[in-house]
């Protein structure tokens, strides 16, 4: 048993469901008690679809427990057909029915329905909702092209897949644009994209595409692996997020299509760079980042931060098991030690006792972050409605770079109002506790108040190291820096303390230790 | 269950009839694909009116992904309940469960040790698995040797339908009032502390006293129960809970729901008539706030007046609210649907209802929107799943969790009851496309 406060995925037959929400002509039967229609919430409500999933549930109830629930399925498949008319039936089984063991896949096979049938084994009680995902999409794949010929290729305009992008995803909508803008710039088509917006009758063309882009990993990579093998279609590694990532992402679909990337490297047009080197954005300079998301998003947005905001990341994880090995790569890189959890409480408190100047995550890190007063930013699914923004706002491309940029900044107080609050540090507006003013009177009280009782802010860092005493003036003198560098500046003078043999800590200690780190 | 014993045996849809106030109406059993939340849904609201409790529910990651879901969606940065989700190795021995069980509550309480009172709560593959959470809290309880009451109900979705886990949580309170035969009025089902303080006031200047409420604000406050305890229900859906005090020797008071004018003094007088309270007495204290009332519902009721509405079933407020808007608001009611139809708890309701073209129990969900999309109401009332499709199809949609979530019982908030349904409507007429 696992004590779970938030969960960052769901079971994994959300991410079958997921699929079929992302797709045109599929449908999906699962075998599932009343409540669990839940889940249509996400789509219609978060992410404000206006079409209800293809999902149709079997709603059993306990006094059907003892008879015929396997005939319940078998009905609900023959009148979901007959109702949805889908291409592709896709048939799995949520946690509890997991456990009476109906198979309903098997006994959807049984049933001569007319069309494809997928068995998805969705593991519920060891799997998640991206693995759920990932598997459903490959499954659909593998039932639909396994067997078929190799398509002739290289006539025209070379082709590629973008795979990945589902409904519940992270900005997938306007990536999908943006990526296409991209490859268009090196005259490369796009040939299908999947799942979303995708018809069974589309995935049958896929194996008609020079080569496949694995937009998101933690759902396409599996199917890419596979297409490759099957197709011999090679695919992309690098997820253009960042003007760094999308100039090398650029180079590596010339590679796979046989183009030259020059013309479109040198049309490319980009505010970021400008913006990062403007002289305003100095005081961005080292700002200490802590960054937790899917694996693909958390890792894109450290190689944004190091290279091309010039933060310091101080923690970088994800919650994405099946992607440990590129996180620990990543954070190698770093010099940081992975956090690689699905426990939210664990985020927290990794959070907490790194006090830093801003938190890049998901939902759950923007609670964390709210909670203790910093800055924050949304990188990564699970999200909620106010990340289906209206308005274009892509994270992949030399767009999506500009948005990460405004996005990332915007939660910072500003540069020149944060010398004022270093100066005069009791004035009425610039005051010490006061937020952003960009962010408006909510936002000044709420941080306040969260502030006020945040470990974060500039409780001492070490709580069991007792050896320490800060004299009556030192404590005082701490005080007069600013909340948003004071935790640090705790934390270096007590490690300055300590490792040269300091007991109690005066005012010429903090200085010290000032002179000793450097801002 | 007693409740659900109400809900048709039949799988086949089965027509009858059903008699109510306004005659005789068809009556309509479906089985099928349920658009309802299961009862885990409860601790939504629960957790923030017992605010000593927290809920632990012992189930999968399904469970933990409806309750943040159904939370208006990740609000509470520090929730009083969490979800011990259940693995593979807790699959494979139920002495390993057990012990799992024990660890993780031990893992809970010393990390908030405000936990006052602990509730496990059963899900759909707690059930299955027959994990006895009832023998494991009492277990748990000695351990904790009285500094946290540990108590177990069942929230599944294979037994209990939304606002049902209300009642499955109070039924589970009900064994551990203290007994006291004075004679008492008791309040069951949450309402929100600012409606709890009307009534008190209401009460007092009508003259009953004491008056205790069901759930309290803090479990360690759990009212007395005994034979001269008289049971006021304010929410349709703590059947159950009423049969559980029953046994403890307190009875019912048998009226229509506090919502609205009528409901309202309906069901204070016959708070009243059950302490042998004069009407009258009641009529002077209400006419003021009746009045007032009135005035407020005049603006809503020109607003309503004629529009025809349908109710999916799922709160169970179904029936009281529309007898609301039929009665008060001049409303026409379309269908009417109910999740499950306990007669006992809907009596003085169905007797008061004008007829609906229909009613409905159960759910075969998309039976029921082809009767919706033929039937074309001006204003349907539905889960979180199906308000924006129907949106998008042109219908104008209600979402009934609001019902559930908002203060709507009483006198002073009949106009803003009238007003969730005027909104919709409202902002269909102003907006420009």
């Amino acid at each position: 048993m696992q004590l779970t406060v938030w969960t960052y995925e769901g079971p994994p037959h959300m991410g079958a469901m997921r699929i079929a929400a992302s797709m045109r002509d599929v449908h999906c039967v699962l075998h599932a008690p009343q409540g669990d229609t839940y889940a249509d919430l996400l789509f219609t409500m978060i992410a404000r679809n206006a079409k209800r999933p293809p999902v149709t549930y079997t709603s059993f109830q306990a006094r059907d427990l003892g008879g015929d629930t396997a005939g319940l399925v078998q009905r609900t498949l023959r009148e979901t057909v007959e109702r949805f008319r889908p291409q592709a039936l896709l048939v799995g089984e949520a946690c509890t029915a997991e456990l009476i063991q109906d198979q309903p896949g098997a006994l959807a096979e049984g049933m001569d329905l007319g069309i494809p049938v997928v068995p998805l084994e969705l593991p519920a009680y060891t799997r998640k909702e991206n693995w759920g995902a990932a598997e459903t999409f490959f499954s659909l794949v593998r039932a639909l092209l396994r067997g078929r010929p190799l398509p002739e290729r290289g006539q025209g305009a070379p082709k590629a897949n973008l795979l990945g992008p589902t409904a519940l995803g992270f900005r997938c909508r306007d990536d999908i644009t943006e990526v296409t803008k991209l490859l268009g710039s090196l005259g490369i088509e796009v040939n299908v994209v999947a799942p979303a917006g995708a018809s069974p009758a589309d995935l049958l063309r896929l194996p008609e595409a020079d080569f496949n882009v694995c937009l998101y990993p933690e759902i396409a990579h599996e199917t890419c692996a596979w297409l490759e093998r099957m197709f011999k279609q090679p695919w992309t590694r690098i997820v253009p997020i960042g003007v760094g990532a999308t100039v090398d992402f650029l180079r590596e679909a010339a590679a796979l299509a046989g183009v030259d990337p020059a013309p479109a490297l040198a049309a490319a047009q980009t505010r970021l760079p400008w913006y990062s080197r403007s002289v305003d954005s100095t005081y961005l300079t080292g700002k200490r980042v802590f960054i937790f998301g899917d694996a693909t998003h958390a890792i894109a947005a450290a190689r944004v931060a190091t290279e091309e905001l010039a933060f310091d990341v101080v923690g970088l994880g994800t919650y994405s098991r099946e992607f440990t090995r590129e996180l620990r790569a990543a954070a190698e890189q770093y010099g940081l030690e992975p956090l690689i959890t699905d426990d939210y409480l664990e985020v927290e408190a990794r959070v907490l006792e790194l006090a830093p100047e801003l938190v890049l995550g998901t939902q759950m890190e923007r609670h964390i972050a709210k909670r203790a007063g910093i800055p924050c930013a949304v990188i990564s699914a699970p999200v909620h409605v106010q990340d289906f923004p209206a308005r274009y706002a892509p994270q992949m491309g030399f767009e999506g770079a500009n948005v990460l940029f405004d996005t990332w900044v915007h939660p910072l107080m500003m540069g020149l109002e944060e010398h004022l609050i270093t100066m005069f540090r009791e004035d009425i507006e610039f005051h010490d506790e006061a937020a952003p003013s960009h962010l408006g009177p909510a936002a000044t009280r709420g941080g306040a108040e969260t502030r006020a009782t945040a470990p974060a802010d500039d409780a001492p860092a070490d709580v069991s190291d007792e050896e320490l005493i800060w004299d009556m003036d030192a404590e005082r003198e701490l005080r007069k820096i600013p909340f948003f560098v004071r935790g640090k500046a705790r934390r270096n003078t007590e490690r300055y303390a300590r490792e040269s043999g300091v007991a109690t800590i005066t005012i010429e200690t903090l200085y010290d230790a000032k002179a000793h780190f450097g801002r | 269950m007693s409740s659900s014993g109400a809900v048709a045996a039949s799988v086949d849809p089965a027509q009858c009839t059903l008699a109510v106030g306004g005659g005789a109406v068809p009556l309509l059993r479906e089985r099928g694909q349920r658009q309802v939340f299961c009862g885990l849904a409860g601790i939504v609201w629960l957790h923030r009116k017992i605010q000593d409790a927290f809920f632990l529910v012992v189930g999968s990651r399904t469970c933990a992904h409806l309750l943040q879901s159904a939370a208006g969606v990740m609000i509470f940065a520090e929730p009083r309940f969490a979800t011990a989700i259940l693995q593979d190795r807790d699959l494979a021995g139920m002495a390993d469960c057990n012990d799992e069980l024990d660890r993780v509550v031990a893992e809970l309480l010393a990390r908030r040790p405000d936990i006052g009172t602990l509730f496990l709560v059963g899900s759909c593959p707690s059930e299955v698995i027959k994990l006895d959470l009832d023998t494991a809290a009492e277990r748990l309880s000695r351990n904790q040797q009285g500094r946290v009451r540990i108590l177990a109900y069942s929230g599944s979705g294979i037994e209990t339908t939304f606002t049902q886990g209300e009642d499955t949580c109070l039924t589970a309170l009900v064994r551990e009032m203290p007994a006291a035969d004075a004679p008492a009025l008791l309040v069951v089902g949450t309402l929100p502390d600012i409606v709890e303080d009307q009534f008190c006031r209401l009460f007092d200047a009508i003259g009953i006293a004491p008056v205790h409420f069901l759930p309290p604000r803090r479990a360690s406050e759990l009212p007395p129960v005994g034979a001269g305890t008289r049971v006021l229900a304010a929410q349709p859906f703590v059947g159950d809970t009423v049969a559980a005090l029953a046994e403890r020797g307190a009875t019912l008071i048998e009226a229509p729901y506090p919502f609205g004018v009528e409901g309202t003094r309906a069901w204070l007088g016959a708070a009243a008539a059950a302490f042998d309270i004069p009407d009258a007495r009641v009529q002077d204290v209400c006419a003021a706030p009746m009045a007032r009332a009135e005035r407020g519902l005049a603006r809503y009721r020109e607003q309503l007046a004629g529009k025809r509405i349908s109710f999916l079933p799922d709160s169970q407020l179904e029936i009281p609210l529309g007898r609301f808007l039929a009665r008060e608001c001049g409303m026409q009611l379309v269908e009417v649907a109910v999740p499950y139809l306990d007669r006992r708890m809907l009596g003085p309701e169905l007797a008061l209802l004008p007829a609906p073209e229909r009613l409905s129990e159960g759910q075969d969900v998309e039976a029921q929107l082809d009767r919706l999309r033929a039937d074309r109401p001006d204003l349907t009332v539905c889960g979180l799943g199906l308000a924006n499709p129907l949106e998008a199809e042109g219908l104008t949609t209600k979402w009934s969790i609001e019902l559930v979530f908002s203060p709507v019982h009483g006198f002073d908030q009949a106009p803003d009851l009238a007003e969730l349904f005027a909104r919709p409507l409202n902002r269909r007429a102003r907006l420009a496309f």
